[in-house]
């Protein structure tokens, strides 16, 4: 008993090894010079006897099946982790309370609160107004502050080029010597080059900018009387910008919106919020009276601290947005 | 009303498909300009003034302008900027 499995042990390890007894018609095929790597031998169905090690047989194995079986595995996994995590997310969806239910939580007290003393308690007409920049105000000076970094970011990495070539007294926005890696193509046949003599454009936006201002304008300082506000009238003020630059060029646009001007307004902007609204905060928590008046609900000059802030953020959007857009198409405000 | 809300939200669905599914880069965002358009109206019909104002400043402007602008530095612009460069 012992020696039969003895036996089979074996005859296993020598089929293992490639070595033992050879079925008698085989047919044994010439040997590969052993200098040839082992992926160039001939691979037919005997080839196993030819490999030394089982090491070699290994990586042989991983370089024919690996690939199939990692693709097979790979689809699997993936149909795996999108079953399970539908099935988490419908599970959580069918736990979620009824739309519109009286008694979801989100039908809390503060809602009421703000629905019912919001008015005379901010002075603003625009309830979503006095929302976002009286009692949530901290939130609002967070996402100007993220917009304003994002856009000194981009400033400082797409900028640095240029002020390096600048250098050598070549001027910044009037030849190609500025351009950055951006630009493609030679600088003569820049787009804004291109398109400068469209007159179309040209007339159509001689229409439409001052409609654009006058509207990003009404909708900022009417922010806490009417629908809009401080980031949707900065967007509708840089989107004439960027219409201005793309009819007139960026030099004229250039002429009374630098990258000075940009800074300056955006963290002057930045300090007046976070000063006023410090005081606000200061004051509310401390019970101390403010000495900012809320004014009548319904005048242009009323809700106080609302209107300066929406202007803030007005600027702070404006020259963001058409800071983007600069930068990423000429490398320059 | 509740038919032009329908209409609306059925649009919005139309475009979302056609954005993924067009081959032309140009159309695509053409396409996406249409869809915050009648988001913004879609707002309007839920009441909520500033998020349409928004939406339409931002997601029909601002966004497909750095979009269009994206596309002109890849040279997807159409055959007239191609020939061009």
């Amino acid at each position: 008993m012992n020696e039969e499995l003895s036996a089979i042990w074996q005859s296993f390890f020598n089929w293992v090894m490639g070595i033992g007894p050879r079925p008698e018609n085989e047919v044994i095929p010439e040997e590969p010079p052993p200098d040839l790597p082992f992926t160039q031998r001939p691979k037919d169905k005997y080839s196993r006897f030819h490999e030394a090690t089982l090491k070699e047989r290994y990586s042989q194995w991983v370089e024919i099946h690996g690939l199939h079986i990692f693709s097979l595995l790979y689809a699997g996994l993936s149909v795996l982790t999108c079953i399970v995590i539908v099935s988490l997310l419908l599970a959580t969806v069918a736990e979620l309370p009824p739309f519109g239910h009286e008694r979801n939580p989100a039908n809390n007290e503060v809602i009421r609160r703000y629905v019912e003393h919001g008015g005379h308690e901010t002075g603003a007409q625009n309830i979503v107004a006095g929302l976002i920049l009286d009692y949530r105000a901290f939130d609002t000076f967070g996402e100007s502050a993220v917009l304003f970094t994002a856009a000194v970011s981009v400033l400082m990495l797409l900028g640095a080029s240029r002020r390096n070539k600048t250098d050598d007294g070549t001027s910044p926005h009037t030849d190609g010597a500025g351009r950055n890696f951006l630009q493609r193509g030679p600088p003569e046949l820049s787009l804004h080059a291109v398109r400068r003599d469209d007159a179309i454009l040209r007339s159509v936006a001689t229409l439409a900018i001052p409609i654009i201002l006058m509207m990003g304008c009404v909708v900022v300082i009417n922010g806490h009387l009417s629908p809009g506000g401080g980031f949707s009238g900065g967007a509708i003020l840089s989107t004439a910008l960027i219409l201005a630059a793309n009819a007139y060029g960026f030099d004229k646009v250039h002429s009374f919106f630098s990258e000075r001007t940009f800074i300056v307004s955006s963290s002057t902007a930045l300090m007046i919020y976070a000063l006023s609204k410090g005081y606000s905060f200061f004051t509310g928590a401390n019970h101390i009276h403010s000495i900012i008046p809320k004014g009548t609900i319904g005048n242009i000059l009323s809700a106080g601290l609302i209107l300066p802030l929406n202007i803030c953020v007005g600027l702070i959007v404006a020259g963001t947005l058409y800071g983007f857009y600069a930068l990423f198409s000429e490398g320059d405000i | 009303m509740i038919i032009v809300e329908w209409l609306l939200l059925l649009f919005l669905i139309v475009c979302a498909i056609a954005v993924s599914i067009s081959k032309n880069l140009l159309n695509s965002v053409i396409i996406f300009m249409s869809y915050s358009l009648v988001m913004a109206v879609i707002w309007v019909l839920l009441r909520s003034p500033d998020l349409a104002i928004t939406e339409a400043a931002v997601g029909a402007g601002v966004t497909s302008v750095l979009f269009f602008l994206a596309l002109r530095k890849i040279g997807q612009m159409g055959h007239k900027d191609e020939g061009e460069k």
